[in-house]
């Protein structure tokens, strides 16, 4: 019995070290859960990309669910997933706003108008402080924001087709529903 | 010798390297506490770097934030909730105590009470068999 115990203790201490490996190794260290997810979403109110006189922001969307996605032209994930969200924009079941962060307005505005637009109004953050706000450390960036004004769910780098179907279709308001 | 002399001159050399080119606080306590909470906080984008030490752009927007909040007069406790309000704990370098973060802490304790066990029964067991049986210590049964 003893001899059992000598064998059997070395033997469980390894087992459970491999699993904190097997669990520890597979999560991507890139992914930091964001802690503003069930919290109110950061207000604020920006110059508009396209016009700067014109102001935007978290209140637009008041008693709304809506997207914000956090981009730049210097971002390639950025333009990776531009596709799908032209495609979001045109399933239409959710107003997604654009955060351009940390960007130059004219290559911006460009980038708009080459690629096509998805978003119903851009907010414009040369200085990043509104993107610290939201916890926000590398573009892109993806939020969904409840109709209450809380923080449903984010997303870090690009949107896929795959994480958008698993993630954040599942929290949309129902099609069809009165919206606005 | 030489050591010596190039390990002085790289200390001279180094703050040519330092990354924060802001203005220093005019308060010599205030600069202080910038540089112990600009080294407390980690980069999100170059994770093993404190916002002290990364020439990232976000990591020079934190400082500039942590910056403002102490020329406001926010407290070392406030401007660490700021970022892990928005960030969550792993900004900063030292995780807090947590349930979900005890066995971290917890382990090293843990791991040396169990070394200390294992090492007290072997011991201990070895006495009792050399006080039981002398002999049984020697290396070598005589063989003479």
């Amino acid at each position: 019995m003893k001899l059992q115990l000598k064998f059997l203790l070395p033997a469980v201490a390894f087992a459970a070290l491999v699993g904190f490996f097997v669990v520890g190794l597979r999560q991507d260290p890139g992914e930091i859960r964001s802690p503003l997810i069930g919290k109110p979403a950061p207000a604020f109110s920006n110059e508009s990309l396209g016009d700067a006189g014109w102001r935007v922001g978290s209140a637009d969307f008041a008693g709304r669910a809506w997207l914000l996605n956090v981009w730049a032209t210097w971002c390639a994930g950025c333009r990776e997933e531009h596709e799908l969200l032209l495609a979001i924009a045109r399933e239409n079941r959710v107003p997604m706003m654009g955060l351009n962060w940390r960007d130059d307005r004219n290559l911006a505005l460009r980038w708009l108008e080459q690629l096509g637009n998805p978003y119903v109004s851009v907010a414009f953050d040369p200085d990043g402080r509104t993107a610290i706000d939201w916890g926000v450390y590398g573009a892109p960036e993806t939020f969904l924001i409840g109709a209450d004004g809380r923080v449903l769910q984010k997303r870090i780098g690009p949107l896929t087709r795959e994480a958008w179907e698993r993630d954040f279709v599942p929290l949309l308001p129902p099609p069809g529903g009165e919206d606005g | 010798m030489r050591l010596v002399a190039l390990a002085l001159a790289w200390s001279l050399v180094m703050p040519a390297f330092a990354i924060d080119t802001g203005e220093a606080f005019a308060d010599p306590a205030q600069q202080q506490r910038y540089e112990r909470l600009i080294r407390e906080l980690r980069c999100l984008v170059c994770q093993n770097q404190s916002i002290a030490d990364s020439n990232a752009t976000l990591a020079s927007d934190l400082r500039r934030e942590v910056r403002d909040m102490l020329q406001a007069g926010r407290s070392d406790g406030e401007i660490r909730a700021f970022m892990t309000e928005r960030y969550g704990d792993f900004v900063l370098y030292d995780p807090p105590m947590a349930p979900r973060t005890l066995l971290l802490w917890l382990a090293p304790a843990l791991l040396l009470l169990g070394g200390i066990a294992v090492t007290g029964t072997v011991v201990l067991r070895r006495a009792r068999a050399a006080r039981a049986n002398p002999a049984s210590l020697e290396e070598e049964p005589d063989k003479s």
